[in-house]
Formats: structure tokens, C-alpha cells, sequence
């Protein structure tokens, strides 16, 4: 195998051993370059990783927004446990580690060329690229749900206006108004997003508006950690959360956000004071450009590196990609940017990447004492990604108080740990 | 035979060129293999296994102790214990050795 040591690197400068690692001779010239698209949780970790695996590589992380405002605890901002600040977090700590950040949005990707060209016009070239581009709203796959009508009935399924615009709604609500949240089925970020929503603004409610109802209207006939979500919302909550599942007519066939009303696949109109849609999503749409997507319109991936199963050179992670049965979560975006660190790491020094290894653990807030979650480990078993068996699984049913209070802590503990490890920033 | 991977030397030739770096900042270097094992780690228990927040450090943790730990996290959860054992159930011994010695130096 390629085994490396110091001793070797340092016999193989004066011995011609350079032949035999190409990434060494690269890196003679000039740095090799990585050019990181997307600066959330996939890909700051991503760019971070790389610099602490290779001192000496480039590294440009290109991020339209100077501040990144997660989508992971903005739940919590909507029940009102939560700051913007809080949940917003900027560069300067990846600045410091000596990764090149540009506020640009990446516009066209050339793969044959290596280059990136962004909307500031700059161009630029990579010896390997990654990927972290989220999530892109397919608008008109839900009727009348297009970017007009997410101005009136928000998705607030990326943080930034739109979840501001649903917490301004939800404050002018009045006492005894109905919440209304139309789900979709299929592959979507988040998997307990939705339900941890639905929490979190009866939370707001119950404190404020206790006459208000939320009405959640699901495409799918189960959801993330269904038994879990339904015994705290009766416990906390009563009967103000009603949830109507596909095969109870659950399944929105159109939106009228204007009139802020929707309607069942069987015809039935339900009007909303406040109208959430959890609409049918995709791969960000640079990985389009890339031509790294399949028809289905996610990214499928080597689930041992995360390199683009379709275009060579250039690393896919987070919610764009095709990773079941790993979830679309920011934990498992920061576990495959470490991944994909660790490949690139390897491939550029000429090595065969080191086996990968992932966790994911999904906290969701039902009250604010009260935590549950969801939890797995990964790995590539030589043909695709598995959970290791045993491994995994829900919180019990049948805990007790202190259980889900120290849930609640650990999930804010997580979103201190994680922050810390993609952006530096607490 | 497992292949094992080291840090890529690259990251040494800027410095042996200038011949300044001692010996002492790059001899442990962390084999990249187990760093992969032990990444995820962070997303909970901070960078380097340093927490900011609620969840435990890990560093400052010595080899043996976190051995047991992990060990008794998968096979006999201490009372109070709450994800730690759905997730060491995905460890096999050797894998937990690898972490406890990654993080007992981790930071050092």
C-alpha cells in the first residue's frame, strides 16, 4: 500500500519517489488548489477540514452570504427561544485559518477545464472542487406554489428573509388563528424538520395565543420520529397540533397563497391565517451546472469519498446529494465535508482514501425542556453506504422527564459543538 | 492487512525547505484513517473533542478511561445515559481503542 511516513517523504525528496506521488510534485511547483462552493455546514467544514489535514494546500471557500444563518435551532427562533444572532454565524475564524473566503455566488462550472466562474465575473481554477450547494425549491411542482407565493405563504426552508417573514406572520396572528403547514413527500432536507416547526410555534402559541391551531397537512402517511413528536404534543400541547396524514386526504394538490387557502388531492379547502409550505425540493443548482445531478435531481455520490459519481474531480456533500440512508441534516453535511476532506486529502498525495466513517444525531426540540432524538452511524461497505447494524434508532417512549430535559440540553450542547467545528464561531 | 494512512508529507516541504520546522511538530501527526473515525465526534463534542457547550469534552481524558467509557457506553449504559449507546453500538473494540488513543492526544 501507499504508506507515507516522514521517514519516506523525506528519502523520496532526494530519491525520485516524487514519481510515484504525484500530489508531491504538484505541490513542489504550487500549491494544489481546492475551491470549495458553499459555506454552510457541508462546506465550511469541508475547506476547514482541508486546511487541517494539508497546511500547505489552497483553499478558497466561495459563500454568497457574509453571514450564514443555519436552518438547524431556526425552529427555535420561530418558538422564540432563540436569537437571529444566535443562529447566525460569519467567516472571519475560516478567514484566519488562511482559506481564501469569497462572497460571490459560483455561476457556471466548467469540470473538463477546472474552472469556476462566479457572478463577480472572477474565474477560477481547481484541482479538485467540492460541492456543497443545499437545497434549490422545485417552484410549480406544488401548484401555485412559486416564488410569488412564497412571498405570502413562506417556505422558511433555507434561514435567511423567509423565516423572519413567517415569524413576522406568526406574530400577527391573532389569538385563535390557524397555523397551516402543507408537507411534501419524497426526499426533502430535514426529515423531522416539519414536526420540530410544528413544535416549536405551538410553543410560541401556547405562551402567547393559546385559543390558535395548527393544522399540518402531510403528504406521507408516516413521519421522523412520529411516536415521539405525538406523545410530546399531547403531553405539552394537547389537541392544539391536528396532524392529517396522506391517507386521511393529507396531501395538499394546490396552494392559493393569495387567498392563503390550499386544497386535498379529494378537493377539500382548508384556510389558513398563517400559511407554511414545505414544498418539493432539489440539489442547489450549481450541481445542475456541474452536470453532477441524475434525473432525480439530487447528486449520487461514492459514498466512500463523496466524489461525484458522474464528473471526476469534483466532491458532492450534504443535502444535495443521494446519501440514504443517511438523512438530509446539517450533522451529516459536516460528517461527509470531513469525508471528503480526508479523500481529497489522500487523492491529491496520490494515496487510496482512508475508509469512511460518519455519525449523524438529529435533536429535535418539542418544548423547550423537552428533547428527543434520532441517531446512526455510517459507513461505505465497499459498494454503498449502511448503517452499522445495532447501531442507531430513536429515543424511547417510555423516558422519563429528566431524559428529555437532558435531550433539550444536549441539543443546544450540539449546536455549540457543531458550530464550533464548521465555522469556529460559538 | 488494513492500509494505513498517514498525513501526506506535502505539508512538510515548504518547511524542509527552509529546514526550520522541528522534528517534533509533524512527528505525530495523526494517521488519517483514524482522524476519519474520530471526526464525527466533534460535531457534539466540540473540535479536538473540546466542548463549548453542555455535551463533555473528550480531551483531557486519558486512554484507558476513555476505553471503559466507550466500552460501558455500548455494553452497560451507565443510568442517565441517553444517545451515547445508540451510538458506541456502532463501534467494534478495535474502533473504540483507535478513538480513545486519537482523543487522549488529540490537542496535545
Amino acid at each position: 500500500m501507499n504508506r507515507i511516513t516522514r521517514r519516506t517523504a523525506l528519502t523520496g525528496i532526494g530519491a525520485g519517489l516524487t514519481l510515484a506521488l504525484p500530489g508531491l510534485v504538484k505541490a513542489q511547483g504550487a500549491a494544489a488548489h481546492v475551491v470549495v462552493v458553499g459555506g454552510g455546514f457541508g462546506g465550511a467544514t469541508a475547506a476547514r477540514y482541508l486546511r487541517r489535514y494539508n497546511p500547505g494546500l489552497r483553499i478558497t471557500l466561495v459563500e454568497p452570504a457574509t453571514q450564514f444563518v443555519t436552518c438547524p435551532f431556526s425552529n427555535l427562533y420561530l418558538g422564540g427561544l432563540r436569537t437571529w444572532e444566535s443562529i447566525t454565524h460569519g467567516y472571519d475564524a475560516i478567514r484566519s485559518e488562511g482559506i481564501g473566503v469569497v462572497h460571490a455566488s459560483a455561476e457556471d462550472i466548467d469540470a473538463t477545464a477546472r474552472k469556476v466562474t462566479l457572478s463577480d465575473g472572477a474565474v477560477l481554477e481547481y484541482d479538485r472542487l467540492v460541492l456543497s450547494p443545499g437545497i434549490d425549491i422545485r417552484w410549480g411542482a406544488l401548484e401555485g406554489y412559486d416564488e410569488a407565493a412564497a412571498e405570502l405563504a413562506p417556505h422558511a426552508w433555507k434561514a435567511g428573509p423567509q423565516t423572519q417573514l413567517l415569524k413576522a406572520q406568526l406574530e400577527a396572528m391573532a389569538d385563535g388563528g390557524t397555523f397551516v403547514m402543507s408537507i411534501t413527500d419524497g426526499a426533502f432536507r430535514c426529515p423531522p424538520g416539519p414536526y420540530e416547526r410544528a413544535s416549536m410555534v405551538a410553543h410560541y402559541l401556547k405562551t402567547n395565543k393559546p385559543k390558535s391551531k395548527i393544522l399540518l397537512l402531510d403528504s406521507k402517511e408516516t413521519f421522523s420520529k412520529q411516536g415521539l413528536f405525538r406523545q410530546g404534543w399531547e403531553a405539552l400541547y394537547g389537541d392544539m397540533i391536528e396532524w392529517i396524514s396522506a391517507d386521511n386526504d393529507g396531501k395538499v394538490a394546490r396552494v392559493d397563497a393569495g387567498a392563503l387557502t390550499v386544497e386535498s388531492a379529494f378537493g377539500v379547502t382548508h384556510k389558513a391565517d398563517v400559511l407554511n409550505v414545505v414544498p418539493p425540493q432539489k440539489a442547489g443548482w450549481i450541481a445542475d451546472r456541474a452536470g453532477v445531478t441524475n434525473e432525480t435531481g439530487w447528486v449520487p455520490v461514492n459514498g466512500n469519498t463523496f466524489e461525484s459519481a458522474q464528473v471526476g474531480g469534483i466532491y458532492v456533500v450534504g443535502d444535495a446529494t443521494i446519501a440514504a440512508p443517511m438523512p438530509k441534516s446539517g450533522f451529516c453535511a459536516n460528517a461527509q465535508g470531513k469525508v471528503a476532506a480526508a479523500a481529497i486529502t489522500a487523492d491529491l498525495a496520490g494515496q487510496e482514501p482512508p475508509p469512511a466513517s460518519f455519525v449523524n444525531t438529529c435533536y429535535s426540540l418539542i418544548g423547550p425542556d423537552y428533547g428527543i432524538s434520532v441517531a446512526g452511524v455510517y459507513y461505505f461497505d465497499g459498494e454503498k453506504l449502511a448503517e452499522r447494524e445495532g447501531s442507531g434508532g430513536v429515543s424511547p417512549l417510555e423516558a422519563d422527564e429528566a431524559f428529555r430535559r437532558a435531550e433539550a440540553t444536549y441539543g443546544a450542547g450540539w449546536y455549540a459543538s457543531i458550530s464550533a467545528d464548521t465555522w469556529g464561531t460559538v | 492487512m488494513t492500509p494505513r494512512h498517514k498525513i501526506p508529507p506535502r505539508r512538510l516541504l515548504p518547511a524542509l525547505a527552509l529546514a526550520l520546522l522541528p522534528a517534533a511538530a509533524f512527528a505525530d501527526a495523526p494517521d488519517l484513517a483514524d482522524a476519519v473515525l474520530a471526526a464525527p465526534c466533534a460535531s457534539c463534542h466540540g473540535p479536538d473533542g473540546r466542548s463549548p457547550g453542555a455535551i463533555p469534552s473528550l480531551s483531557g481524558l486519558s486512554e484507558a478511561r476513555l476505553v471503559e467509557k466507550l466500552t460501558a457506553f455500548r455494553d452497560a449504559p451507565p443510568p442517565g445515559t441517553t444517545v451515547m449507546t445508540r451510538h458506541m453500538k456502532g463501534y467494534d473494540d478495535a474502533q473504540i481503542a483507535a478513538l480513545a488513543r486519537y482523543f487522549s492526544e488529540a490537542g496535545q
